[in-house]
C-alpha cells in the first residue's frame, strides 16, 4: 500500500510538472505538443549531471539536477518558440518534430558518449544507482522523493502566477485574445516566447524525474514512453487549470503505479492478468477518457493560431 | 473665440502601392465636441485612424495634439497621448471578467507583480457612477450583452484617463434602446470634456448626435460641416457624390399564393444545448417582402440554416410551393426553386479560391447546359454565362471570369452571389444580410434587385440586423426574439420604437402567421 502511494505520488510529480508546463505554454497561445522531446532532453541533461558528478553532497545534486534539466529543457524549447512564433510555422508540425528529434538526437549522443569510453558499449543507456540515493529520504517505509515537494511548491507557485499576478493576466490574454492584448499595449510575441520557455523548463524538470521515479538506469532509446502526451490528456483533463491538473495527474499517476506494484496486491496477483494490461491502462483510460470529456473542454480560445501585427 | 483643439490631422496623405488611401486629409477635433467620420467602405476613414493610432506611418501632414506636433509610431504613443479607441470588433477577452479586462495592460500591482484588483475596483466604480455607465465588475464577459461590452471598452478608456475617445461605427450591434443608451453616454462624455470622433456611415445618428462633421470620399478630404446647418440629403450626397435615393422605391405588393409554408419549425442550437429557434410558424407568398427583425444572434441564423438544409431541424415541416422539403438535401431545394443569398458570403457563398466563373455555375455545374454527357465541364458555355452575368449586374473585377473570387471587393463579391441568386429564377429568395458592410451605393442597388424580384412575382424572405433596411424594404415584418417570433409588423403602420421593443423582448404580440 505504501508503494502504491509512494509510486503514485512520484508518477503524479512528473505528469503534474509536464502538465503545468503545456498549461503555460497553451494559456500563451501555442500547442506544444513537443513535450515528450522536452523531457527526453531535460532527462538527459539530469543524468549527465548524475553521471559526472557522482560525488556531489545530497542538497548540491539535486540543486544541480534541477537547473541543468530545466535549462536543458528550455534551450530546446527554443526550437518551438523560434518557429512558431518568429516563423509562425504549424505548431503541431515543429511538436512532432521536436517529439522526433528529441529521443534521436539523446539516443545518438549517449551512444556516442558510451562509445567512447569503451569501445564494446554501443548501448544509450545511463546509469545512476548510487547517485539516485541523493534524491529520496526514508520515513519509515516510504521513500520520500524530494522531487515531490519540488513539484508541489511548483503546482502552488503556477497558481499563483496564472491567477493572482500581472504576468499570468498577460499570459492568458494572449491565448484567448491576442488582438485584445496587443491593443492595450501587451507585446504578444514577448509573452508567447515566455510561455513556451517556461513549458520546456518545466518539461525538463518533468523528464529527469519520470527517469529516475522508478528505475536506477535510463536506456535514451525508449524516450519517455508517451508521458510527454499522457501529461498532455492530464492538462485537457484538468481543463488547463492548475488545480484540476493536479487532481488529474494523481489519477493518472496511480493507474500508472498499479503497474508497478499491482503483484503486491493479492487479489489484484490472484486476478493473474498479464502485467502489460496494467502497462496499458493508463492510456487506455487517457483514451476513454479524452472521448467522452474533450467536447466540453475549453481550450484557450487563440491556440494554436500564429500571430500577426498585421491582421485585425 | 473658438474652443482650441484636442488633436489636429493636417494635410494627412498616406499611400499604398497603386492607391492614395488618404490625400491631403485634414481633421481638427476640438475640446469636448462629437465630431462625425463620415464616408462609405474604403473611403479612407481606417487608414486614417490607423495613422492616428502609429500603426501606420504618415508620407505627408502633420499630427498636432492640443496645438503641438506629436510623433506616434506605435499605439502605445498614442496610449500615451490619452487616444482610446472602441473597435467595431470589441477587443475582449471573453473568459475574463469585466475587471480583468478593464485593467489589461495597465494592471495595478505590487512592485512585485501581484494584482491589487481592490483599487481599480473603486476606480471603476467611481467612474461608473461619474459617467452613468453600468458595468458589473464582477460578471464575466461572455455572460453580458453586447451592450454592456461595449460600456465595458468606453470604461477601458476612461480608466486610462483618454482624453480623446474613437468609435469605430459603435451602433451597429445594438438594439435602438441601446443606441439612445449610447448617444446619452456620448454626450455625458462629451459633457464632462472628453472629445469623441464619431466613426459611422449612418446618418440619422450622425444628425442626431455630432457637433460637427467630416467627410470623405475615395481617399479625398471632401469637408468638414456644421451639423446645425445641414441635412442629412447633403450629407449623403457629399459622401457619395451625387443623389441617393434614400427611400426603396416600390409600388404596393401584391400577394399570391403561399410560396414557403414553416409549421412549428424547431432547430437546435450549435453553440448551447437549447433550441435556437423554438416552434416557429409564418408563411412568405409570393409577390411580398417578409422580413425577419431581430437583433444578432434571437435565432434567425439558426432559422435560415434550418429552411435552407445547412442543418437539420429538430422538428416542424417546411414546405415550398407545396411540397414537403423538411428533410430534402441543399441541392434539391435548389433547384426546387429556392434561393439563398449567405450571411456570410466568404463561408457560404463563394469558394473563395475558385474563379468567378466557377463561383457563377457552382449550384448549376451539373446541368446539360454546363457538362457533357461524359462528365466534363463546358468551359466556352461557362465563360459565357459568366460573362453575361457579370454584365447583366454590373459585377466588377480585375480579370472578369477568371478572376479568383478572394481578391474582389466585398461589395463585387456580394454582387456576384447575388446574380447567381436571381438569375436562377428561384421562386423564393431567402436573402441574410444582403447589405452587410457595403455602401451607400451597393446597397441602393442590391435593394432594387430584391424589389424587381418580388415584382417578377417571387416569394423574397429577408433577413436583417439594420432598422433602415427592414422599414424601407419589406412588406411585412416578422420580429425574432430568443428564437420565437414575437411580433408580426407592418412597416407602415409601425415605427422603429415599437419595433425595437419587440426586439429587445420588452413587448409581444399575438402573430397571425
Amino acid at each position: 500500500m505504501i508503494l502504491l502511494l509512494q509510486y503514485t505520488l512520484i508518477f503524479a510529480s512528473v505528469l503534474m510538472l509536464v502538465a503545468l508546463g503545456g498549461c503555460f505554454s497553451e494559456h500563451s497561445g501555442i500547442v506544444n505538443i513537443g513535450l515528450e522531446g522536452i523531457m527526453v532532453m531535460g532527462a538527459l541533461g539530469g543524468a549527465l549531471v548524475m553521471k559526472f558528478l557522482p560525488n556531489l553532497s545530497a542538497p548540491l545534486m539535486i540543486l544541480l539536477v534541477v537547473i541543468c534539466s530545466m535549462a536543458l529543457g528550455t534551450v530546446y524549447s527554443l526550437l518551438l518558440a523560434v518557429a512558431a512564433i518568429n516563423f509562425q510555422a504549424d505548431q503541431t508540425l515543429v511538436g512532432t518534430a521536436m517529439n522526433l528529434l528529441g529521443t534521436a538526437a539523446a539516443t545518438v549522443f549517449v551512444k556516442a558518449m558510451n562509445t567512447a569510453e569503451s569501445v564494446d558499449n554501443v548501448s544509450s543507456i545511463i546509469q545512476y544507482v548510487n547517485q539516485k540515493k541523493a534524491l529520496v529520504v526514508y520515513i519509515g517505509k516510504f521513500e520520500f522523493n524530494w522531487f515531490m515537494l519540488i513539484a508541489l511548491v511548483l503546482l502552488i507557485l503556477s497558481y499563483f502566477i496564472l491567477y493572482k499576478t500581472q504576468f499570468g493576466l498577460r499570459l492568458m490574454a494572449c491565448g484567448e485574445h491576442p488582438q485584445a492584448a496587443d491593443s492595450v499595449g501587451i507585446n504578444v510575441y514577448k509573452m508567447r516566447y515566455a510561455g513556451v520557455l517556461i513549458s520546456g523548463m518545466l518539461g525538463g524538470l518533468g523528464g529527469i524525474v519520470y527517469i529516475t521515479a522508478g528505475v536506477s538506469e535510463w536506456k535514451f532509446e525508449n524516450g519517455v514512453a508517451g508521458f510527454g502526451f499522457l501529461a498532455l490528456a492530464v492538462m485537457i483533463f484538468g481543463q488547463w487549470k492548475p488545480h484540476n491538473i493536479a487532481l488529474a495527474a494523481l489519477l493518472f499517476g496511480m493507474l500508472r503505479a498499479l503497474s508497478n506494484v499491482y503483484t503486491a496486491f493479492d487479489f489484484l496477483a490472484a486476478l493473474n492478468l498479464p502485467g502489460n494490461l496494467y502497462n496499458m491502462l493508463p492510456y487506455i483510460i487517457c483514451l476513454v477518457v479524452l472521448a467522452f470529456t474533450s467536447k466540453n473542454s475549453r481550450a484557450p480560445k487563440a491556440e494554436g493560431i500564429p500571430y500577426d501585427k498585421g491582421q485585425r | 473665440m473658438e474652443q482650441p483643439y484636442a488633436i489636429e490631422m493636417l494635410h494627412i496623405t498616406k499611400r499604398f502601392p497603386g492607391i492614395i488611401a488618404n490625400d491631403d486629409i485634414t481633421l481638427q477635433l476640438r475640446k469636448g465636441e462629437i465630431h462625425a467620420l463620415l464616408g462609405e467602405n474604403g473611403a479612407g476613414k481606417s487608414t486614417l485612424m490607423s495613422v492616428l493610432f502609429g500603426l501606420y506611418q504618415a508620407e505627408e501632414g502633420i499630427i498636432k495634439k492640443d496645438g503641438k506636433e506629436v510623433q506616434i509610431k506605435d499605439p502605445n504613443d498614442a496610449n500615451d497621448l490619452g487616444i482610446g479607441m472602441v473597435h467595431q470588433h470589441f477587443k475582449l477577452v471573453e473568459c475574463f471578467s469585466v475587471l480583468d479586462n478593464i485593467i489589461l495592460g495597465v494592471e495595478p500591482t505590487t512592485k512585485g507583480g501581484v494584482l491589487q484588483k481592490a483599487e481599480a475596483r473603486k476606480k471603476i466604480i467611481a467612474l461608473s457612477d461619474k459617467y452613468g455607465l453600468k458595468v458589473d465588475p464582477d460578471a464575466l464577459v461572455e455572460d453580458i450583452t453586447v451592450g454592456m461590452q461595449q460600456r465595458t471598452e468606453i470604461m477601458k478608456m476612461l480608466y486610462r484617463d483618454n482624453e480623446i475617445l474613437i468609435f469605430d461605427e459603435p451602433t451597429a450591434v445594438l438594439t435602438p434602446q441601446e443606441i439612445e443608451e449610447l448617444m446619452q453616454i456620448m454626450r455625458n462624455l462629451a459633457a464632462e470634456g472628453k472629445s469623441i470622433l464619431f466613426i459611422s456611415h449612418k446618418l440619422n445618428e450622425i444628425m442626431e448626435v455630432a457637433d460637427r462633421c467630416t467627410v470623405l470620399r475615395k481617399g479625398k478630404y471632401i469637408g468638414t460641416i456644421d451639423i446645425a446647418n445641414t441635412t442629412r440629403e447633403e450629407l449623403s450626397r457629399m459622401m457619395v457624390g451625387r443623389d441617393v435615393e434614400f427611400v426603396v422605391q416600390k409600388d404596393e405588393a401584391k400577394p399570391g399564393d403561399v410560396i414557403l409554408d414553416v409549421q412549428g419549425l424547431t432547430v437546435a442550437s450549435k453553440a448551447h444545448s437549447n433550441n435556437a429557434v423554438k416552434n416557429v410558424s409564418f408563411q412568405v407568398h409570393a409577390g411580398e417582402i417578409v422580413c425577419i427583425a431581430g437583433i444578432d444572434g434571437n435565432g434567425q441564423t439558426e432559422l435560415v440554416y434550418g429552411l435552407t438544409g445547412l442543418e437539420p431541424v429538430s422538428s416542424g415541416t417546411v414546405k415550398l410551393e407545396g411540397q414537403d422539403i423538411t428533410h430534402a438535401p441543399i441541392r434539391k431545394r435548389s433547384t426546387m426553386g429556392m434561393s439563398h443569398i449567405p450571411e456570410d458570403r466568404h463561408k457560404h457563398g463563394l469558394v473563395l479560391d475558385y474563379s468567378l466563373e466557377y463561383n457563377m455555375v457552382l449550384q448549376r455545374y451539373f446541368e446539360p447546359e454546363f457538362v457533357s454527357k461524359a462528365g466534363f465541364l463546358k468551359q466556352g458555355a461557362i465563360r459565357s454565362y459568366a460573362e453575361r452575368l457579370i454584365d447583366e449586374y454590373d459585377v466588377r473585377s480585375g480579370q472578369g471570369p477568371i478572376t479568383i473570387a478572394r481578391s474582389m471587393s466585398g461589395g463585387n463579391q456580394q454582387k456576384a452571389i447575388i446574380a447567381r441568386e436571381i438569375d436562377k429564377d428561384p421562386e423564393l429568395l431567402i436573402a441574410v444580410q444582403p447589405t452587410r458592410g457595403l455602401d451607400v451605393g451597393a446597397i441602393e442597388y442590391i435593394h432594387k434587385q430584391i424589389v424587381a424580384t418580388r415584382d417578377a412575382g417571387k416569394g423574397v424572405l429577408l433577413v436583417s440586423l439594420e432598422l433602415d433596411e427592414v422599414m424601407s424594404l419589406s412588406d411585412r415584418i416578422l420580429v425574432m426574439y430568443e428564437g420565437e417570433i414575437v411580433g408580426e409588423l407592418n412597416p407602415k403602420t409601425t415605427t422603429v420604437e415599437e419595433m425595437g421593443l419587440y426586439m429587445a423582448g420588452a413587448k409581444r404580440g399575438a402573430t397571425s402567421a
